[in-house]
């Protein structure tokens, strides 16, 4: 089984942070120093330049959840975390690897790009890169299927994840726990 | 108005109305130095940057202000690093001010460059790296509102030499200006959790206030003994919570905890109820968590909601002020028709016509249906409890030296009731606990949750410039003195008068006691020697009064004498005994039903 593979230890917690330097080792000391596992880590600008949105997917069986939310929260640079559980997210994630593709095998891997809807993004004598965003377990399927090729290096990006869409009211559904000084008064001190 | 970024620095602070702070100087905090001597604010120059540390904590916890400390970068900010890390665990609020190497040169491992806010991120509740001058009166703003609110602590601001040294234009940030998007600690609690909770407490038959050192952040001894005295429930008062309600109250029960009072320790076993009030359920209270209190439930009242759940579930978990929620808990009360005065209260809309009668109720009236009447069983069963196992040492066996107990009681009845005790850790400092008896908030320093030895003598110090007006005592081992002794150096050189009583037993006693219990008697790298150094010449040394006492009937004399100095500090080295041992105890990881009392007691059965 891919160590990729998504299950119900793992909950995915989108936290605006204020866009200040030293933020991510803050975040990234309180896990440590607490004893919390993060199983992927994504970061980047929100839209808002004064703040930047964390994805972290935690493993909850580190520790209660309800614990990691709350000891997250009380760093001052967080401003609120959106806690989604697995079943109430859309999670995508990028990967780029690079694979052995010799004349004999290239057109399978071409094609098996093509189900899959990646594209290929360079090309040389003997090796593809190819592109790949999905789902985590899309790309579990698809790494499993290439490795036989031969991986010459593979990346991905980490998980980021919106709530799920209420089809009726696009609210947030259930299961989507928010904090923060709008949604939560249990803002810690 | 132009100003450099170190005349902002303390002006900020004077607009903080800091009047006092403890620190020492070096090279990149320098700027900093040359406006305080033009500043109303008073410098304390220490001799060691952890005495300052201590000192801002012992000026907090007796004050209930912010302690201020300045040290330069570096070495400078690494000696204060033992102190944030108490602040921490005691949330004490500290605003600590070191200076860093200029932004050019940052990361360069730079003379005395250290990455103090690196270091200090785990063990702060927040830090600055100033790179504005500008910044300047904003950030302390924002330290002193983050040390000062929700759940209090130490933070720490590190002002580069180049940012001291460029100008700024000069304003003052009004509250609105302050920067902190992710920060809006509650204080309120839910109104119907304390509905919730007030119905917990007028069902219960066996409960218990376990009460922390929240309580006297929240400046909550007040609201407490309300609560205590309206529904009849006894008190249990923690390290950090000792003095917050009196210890000759009848409801008191004392310290619970590792070497808590056994009637402490067992009302909370077998509590159906504990009312735990800006406590955090530390494994020193707790025992073996798996068997503490098992037919308890339990009402939370802290500020920190990460408090919440994270040793023992709640069955109501009130996020908010103790102060603010203890007298919603109150008015709850009151409207669930709990008798007793409430006029000095806002009676709470609803709330029946003879809830807010005064006066004392006649037991067995409807009225009274709770919960005197209820809890008589209860407290009977506790009463019994401490008559048989009362604290107990034997005074006549002065063979091995003083015993710490009696030194420490002549010290209580010789000294006024409002005289604030330091204290250090080990054995001391539960002896401290134990014999002392705490009947006004504020009156107990110690280093409770990191445990950290040399605390006694720089807080000692730092709670008499906050109170000039108190006796100050420091109970200190011999083990901890060695570690600060050098700032009786600063208190005789800044005149703060504080009296050191050294428990001196030659060894490291608790590291021992538990070396004699534990370890089959192998005594490793415990002994210290009594005379090596030799106290009295010391304390002579460093400007104090040095007194010796090492027979029974010295002792009060000694006390007295040293009462009588009010323009120097005194030490006396009372030679204790080291056979004797700190009771009850429950071993680390043992459960509190195994609490094991002096041996002078068992045999009478438990």
């Amino acid at each position: 089984m891919s160590p990729y593979g998504t299950d119900r230890r793992h909950h995915t917690l989108t936290v605006l942070v204020e866009n200040k330097a030293g933020v991510l080792a803050r975040v990234a000391g309180l896990f440590s120093r607490r004893g919390y596992n993060i199983f992927s880590l994504a970061v980047a600008p929100s839209d808002d330049e004064r703040f930047s949105r964390i994805t972290i997917v935690v493993d909850v069986e580190s520790a209660p959840l309800d614990q990691i939310v709350k000891q997250l929260d009380k760093l001052i640079p967080v401003v609120s975390i959106t806690e989604l559980a697995p079943a109430a997210a859309r999670v995508r994630e990028l990967l780029l690897a690079t694979v052995e593709a010799a004349p004999d095998t290239r057109g399978q891997i071409i094609q098996l790009v093509g189900v899959f809807e990646g594209k290929i993004i360079d090309v040389g004598p003997d090796r593809l890169t190819v592109m790949l965003a999905g789902a985590p377990t899309k790309l579990d399927d698809f790494e499993d299927l290439i490795r036989g090729y031969g991986i010459v290096e593979l990346q991905r990006t980490g998980r980021v994840a919106l709530p799920m869409l209420d089809r009726s009211d696009q609210r947030p559904r259930a299961g989507a726990g928010v904090t923060g000084p709008a949604h939560h008064p249990e803002k810690a001190g | 108005m132009e100003l450099t970024g170190a005349q902002a620095l303390i002006k900020s602070l004077e607009m903080q109305r800091v009047e006092v702070m403890f620190g020492l100087p070096g090279g990149a905090i320098l700027p900093v130095y040359d406006p305080i001597i033009d500043s109303s604010i008073r410098h304390i120059l220490v001799r060691h940057e952890q005495g300052a540390g201590h000192m801002a904590e012992g000026y907090a916890h007796v004050t209930g202000r912010p302690g201020v400390a300045m040290v330069t970068s570096g070495p400078g900010a690494t000696n204060i690093v033992t102190p944030l890390a108490d602040a921490y665990m005691d949330s004490i609020p500290l605003v600590v001010v070191t200076g860093q190497v200029a932004t050019t040169a940052i990361g360069s491992d730079a003379f005395q460059e250290s990455d103090i806010t690196g270091i200090t991120m785990g063990i702060t509740k927040h830090n600055w790296l100033v790179t504005e001058p500008s910044d300047i009166p904003r950030v302390v703003a924002e330290a002193f509102h983050v040390a000062t609110t929700g759940r209090p602590g130490p933070v720490l601001i590190d002002v580069p030499k180049d940012v001291a040294q460029a100008s700024m234009d000069w304003y003052w940030p009004e509250p609105d200006d302050l920067d902190l998007p992710g920060y809006h600690p509650v204080t309120v609690g839910d109104p119907e959790l304390v509905r919730r909770a007030a119905s917990l407490i007028l069902e219960a038959e066996r409960p218990v206030i376990y009460a922390g050192g929240g309580v006297l952040k929240a400046r909550a001894a007040e609201g407490l003994r309300e609560l205590a005295e309206r529904t009849g429930i006894p008190v249990v008062t923690t390290l950090m919570a000792r003095g917050c309600f009196p210890d000759s109250h009848p409801l008191c029960l004392g310290m619970p905890g590792m070497h808590g009072n056994y009637t402490a320790v067992t009302a909370m076993q077998k509590a159906d109820l504990l009312i735990a009030l800006g406590s955090r359920f530390d494994d020193r209270v707790t025992g073996k968590i798996d068997a503490f209190a098992p037919g308890a439930k339990v009402v939370h009242v802290d500020i920190d909601p990460a408090e919440h759940h994270k040793v023992r579930h709640a069955d109501v978990a009130i996020v908010g002020d103790a102060r603010i929620v203890v007298d919603q808990l109150l008015a709850a009360l009151d409207a669930a028709g709990l008798p007793g005065s409430a006029h000095t209260r806002s009676a709470p809309g609803g709330s029946p016509a003879d809830a807010s009668e005064g006066g004392a109720s006649l037991p067995g009236s409807e009225a009274a249906a709770f919960p005197r009447s209820r809890l008589v069983p209860w407290r009977a069963t506790l009463s019994q409890w401490q008559e048989r196992y009362p604290l107990v040492y034997d005074p006549a066996d002065t063979a091995g030296g003083l015993k710490p107990q009696m030194v420490l009681e002549t010290l209580r009845d010789a000294t006024p009731d409002d005289t604030i005790v330091a204290s250090g850790v080990g054995q001391h400092q539960m002896f401290a606990s134990q014999w002392w008896q705490f009947d006004h908030p504020y009156t107990w320093v110690n280093s409770g949750g990191l445990g950290t030895m040399g605390f006694a003598v720089p807080a000692a110090i730092g709670a008499k410039v906050g109170r000039p007006d108190r006796t100050v005592w420091a109970v200190d081992g011999d083990g901890c003195f060695q570690m600060t002794a050098q700032e009786l150096v600063t208190a005789s050189s800044e005149r703060v008068p504080v009296k050191i009583a050294i428990l001196n037993n030659a060894y490291l006693g608790m590291v021992r006691q538990w070396q004699e219990m534990f370890y089959e008697e192998r005594y490793s790298e415990v002994y210290l020697s009594p005379d090596l150094p030799d106290y009295v010449g010391w304390a002579e040394a460093m400007g104090c009064v040095g007194i010796r006492v090492e027979s029974p009937e010295e002792v009060g004399p000694a006390i007295d004498k040293a009462n009588a100095v009010d323009d120097r500090p005194v030490v006396i080295d009372f030679r204790t005994d080291a056979s004797e041992k700190v009771f009850p105890m429950v071993a680390a990881g043992m459960s509190n039903d195994d609490i094991v009392v002096d041996p002078s007691l068992v045999g009478e059965g438990r």
